[in-house]
């Protein structure tokens, strides 16, 4: 392996932690959605240049299949449905931005840590890789505690599956990387589909999480007859963040 | 070489077909009867693995361990899908299915066997992996079947914490892979568990000690380990009472399986941490946590699936200890688990059918005014909280004797932790069996068959279990190591 073919991996790499970093302090959806949009062409970059430094050419679906559903469709969809959500606007952190960045470097310092402590016997590539994606899993994870607002939660484990399938590629020769790929977006189709309708059956007036805490609990039960249609939800207003 | 019976294609196979068909079925009364034959074929089948030999290919692997977990699979599979058609008779009474959404349940139910099925005889972690995502998402979906705000909770809360499980759990396989690769080679090798397993002394430990963290975290979200549990009651409370049955009594099971997948893997190189502690730790803060949870619980279904993270967390305890007998106290507790719970939430289904309600304060005096329904319950209850004679007790005995033998101090508060779940579930089963009848009397047309062959296998179980199932169960708990 050549020492270019190294660096650009690794810049890459550090491409994605970056996007991780920036969609955590970003506070606005539609531009957390674009900056998802753009560590999907990155992810896809970057398995496309493992699959031609790994010589496997079925991890080229892979990075179009990032690049075509994660970078295109899955943003697209979600700006038109935070529009019809009328929530396009805001987005709410439940702790301050500076927290979650200080958090969010604790968290790549222990991931690089953790796994750059390993003495391996693997090459440095695949374990820096490794590093890497753990990284960007972890401020994935970060972002979904952080946040209240199911779309942008939905943006946090995309992010963090971004992880995933970087580590997928970044060990050599791992069989199903295309299967898991195509696997996770149909669980994140999913996803978006289930926000989507909902919103559509008009069960949700928004879908601030504190909203859906408010039915924890043993408030309400199917046995309950229709009592479901009643409920206090659909009186709170439009948009998300007015918390009690 | 394909000559001779093979089980496995058809338990594989017929769930599948039997999606494709019952989703094209309008009438329920048909499908219904065709789910429960399509289950009991497949039941049948798996009976064939005691006879035809053992299975171990690249993708799929049948050993003396997971015939175990495959045949109660398919057994309580069998009896839900007999439950599930008088349940879903008098919900489309009353009108809270529509046909439509029962084409779509009944091809579900398929699909979640199928997967199941597929994820407990996968010789493959990645496989098994996508198998265990294939069972979770179709019981997110028929969990948000009611489409009430309390059913869509759950349903999305379920999503988000079990896809974070799953995700968790593929960083775990994605681990271990690279570790294997440096010994096995490159390619589909390093994922099949045999192969592993042959080699695994030779992985490096570093990475495989970062691995097991994440499968635990991940396969334990899944089997609703405490902290990770906050899915689990919403998930059994909302849903269709079939669906809770068989989330309780086989999908914990299966991820309670790719976790002792793991667990011998990893016991299997001397240089990992020992996966037991951890697992008996958290078995444990389960155990104790549900316990004090099941007091103020209002709602029935909410309770036993309260009662399921418990006894999830003996289960898990029991294996973590490890050894001969608490693995097979274990073994023994995971199948009495999955009978009675099951059968529990068959009764409880047809109750919160005749009183229109799950609220434990609005059930009232059931032995007087349902004497099948309420006996069905209090028999499982008792049996359920671990009194004698039934087969819980046993496993728990040999749970909490084994323990004292080796870490008296880990057995006080696991015996704790048991005496005051038991005081919940009988200080809850007064209230609602006996006393003034109150709510609807109107009978039920509940099918009682499934609901006391599981009690009937449960008692027998503590009286007298067969020789040849002993062996059995001794035979594959030395396997666990």
């Amino acid at each position: 392996m050549t020492s270019l073919s190294f660096d650009i991996a690794h810049a890459l790499a550090g491409a994605l932690i970056l996007s991780s970093f920036m969609m955590l302090y970003q506070d606005r959806l539609s531009a957390l959605i674009n900056l998802f949009a753009v560590q999907a062409v990155i992810l896809s970059f970057s398995v496309a240049w493992q699959a031609f430094i790994q010589d496997a050419p079925h991890l080229y679906i892979t990075a179009f299949i990032a690049v075509l559903f994660k970078a295109l469709v899955i943003p697209l969809a979600l700006h038109r449905m935070i529009v019809r959500l009328g929530i396009h606007r805001e987005i709410e952190t439940v702790i301050g931005i500076g927290m979650t960045m200080m958090a969010g470097m604790g968290l790549v310092a222990l991931s690089l840590s953790l796994i750059l402590d390993v003495a391996s016997q693997s090459d440095p590539l695949a374990r820096e890789d490794l590093a890497f994606a753990l990284a960007v899993i972890l401020l994935g994870l970060l972002m979904m505690v952080t946040r209240r607002n199911a779309v942008s939660q939905v943006v946090g484990f995309m992010s963090l599956e971004n992880g995933l399938v970087f580590a997928a590629t970044g060990a050599q020769g791992m069989p199903f990387v295309v299967e898991i790929s195509v696997a996770f977006s149909i669980l994140i189709a999913f996803i978006v589909i289930g926000i989507f309708l909902f919103r559509i059956r008009e069960r949700f007036d928004t879908v601030d999480l504190r909203a859906l805490d408010h039915f924890r609990g043993e408030r309400f039960s199917p046995g309950d007859g229709p009592s479901g249609a009643a409920l206090p939800v659909l009186d709170r207003s439009r948009g998300a963040g007015r918390g009690r | 070489m394909m000559a001779y019976f093979d089980p496995l294609s058809v338990i594989l196979l017929m769930p599948l077909v039997a999606a494709v068909v019952l989703a094209a079925i309008p009438d329920y009364r048909i499908s219904a009867r065709v789910n429960v034959g399509a289950s009991f074929l497949a039941f049948a089948a798996s009976i064939g693995f005691f006879v035809v030999p053992r299975v171990s290919g690249p993708y799929f692997l049948i050993d003396d361990l997971n015939i175990v977990f495959i045949v109660l699979n398919s057994f309580v599979g069998f009896t839900t899908s007999i439950f599930s058609a008088s349940y879903i008779a008098h919900e489309m009474e009353t009108g809270r299915l529509t046909p439509a959404f029962l084409r779509f349940y009944h091809a579900m139910f398929q699909i979640l066997m199928f997967g199941m099925t597929l994820a407990l005889s996968a010789n493959n972690i990645g496989l098994m992996w996508v198998a265990v995502e294939l069972a979770t998402l179709t019981t997110v979906l028929m969990v948000g079947m009611y489409r009430t705000h309390a059913a869509i909770e759950a349903a999305w809360k379920y999503f988000i914490l079990g896809s974070v499980g799953i995700a968790l759990a593929l960083f775990g396989t994605i681990l271990v892979y690279t570790a294997a690769r440096p010994v096995v080679g490159e390619g589909p090798q390093g994922m099949v568990w045999t192969v592993l397993m042959a080699h695994v002394a030779a992985f490096d430990p570093s990475i495989m000690n970062i691995a097991f963290v994440f499968l635990l975290l991940g396969y334990g979200t899944k089997t609703g380990l405490v902290p990770l549990h906050a899915w689990l009651p919403d998930a059994h409370a909302e849903g269709p009472t079939p669906i809770s049955a068989v989330l309780s009594g086989l999908l914990l099971n299966v991820a309670l399986y790719a976790l002792l997948r793991f667990k011998m893997l990893f016991a299997a190189n001397a240089h990992v941490m020992a996966p037991g502690p951890l697992m008996a730790g958290m078995g444990l803060a389960s155990v104790i946590f549900a316990a004090f949870m099941l007091y103020p619980r209002k709602d029935i279904k909410r309770m036993f699936a309260y009662s399921s993270i418990e006894h999830m967390g003996i289960i898990v305890f029991a294996f973590g200890m490890g050894g001969a007998l608490a693995n097979f106290a274990g073994l023994l507790h995971m199948v009495m688990h999955s009978l009675t719970k099951s059968a529990i939430f068959f009764t409880v289904g047809h109750i919160a059918q005749v009183k229109g309600t799950q609220k434990i304060a609005k059930i009232r005096g059931l032995t007087e005014s349902h004497p099948l329904l309420g006996w069905g319950l209090v028999l499982g209850v008792v049996a359920i909280a671990g009194a004698p004679p039934f087969g819980i007790f046993m496993s728990e005995f040999l749970v909490v004797s084994s323990t004292f033998a080796r870490a008296p101090w880990l057995a006080v508060p696991l015996v704790l932790g048991l005496l005051i779940a038991f005081g919940a579930l009988l200080l809850r089963l007064h209230e609602m069996a006996f006393g003034e009848p109150e709510g609807s009397a109107a009978p039920s047309q509940a099918s009682y068959i499934p609901l006391f062959i599981h009690l009937g296998i449960v008692l027998l179980a503590g009286i007298l279990i067969p020789g040849a199932v002993v062996a059995w169960f001794q035979h594959v708990a030395t396997l666990l190591g």
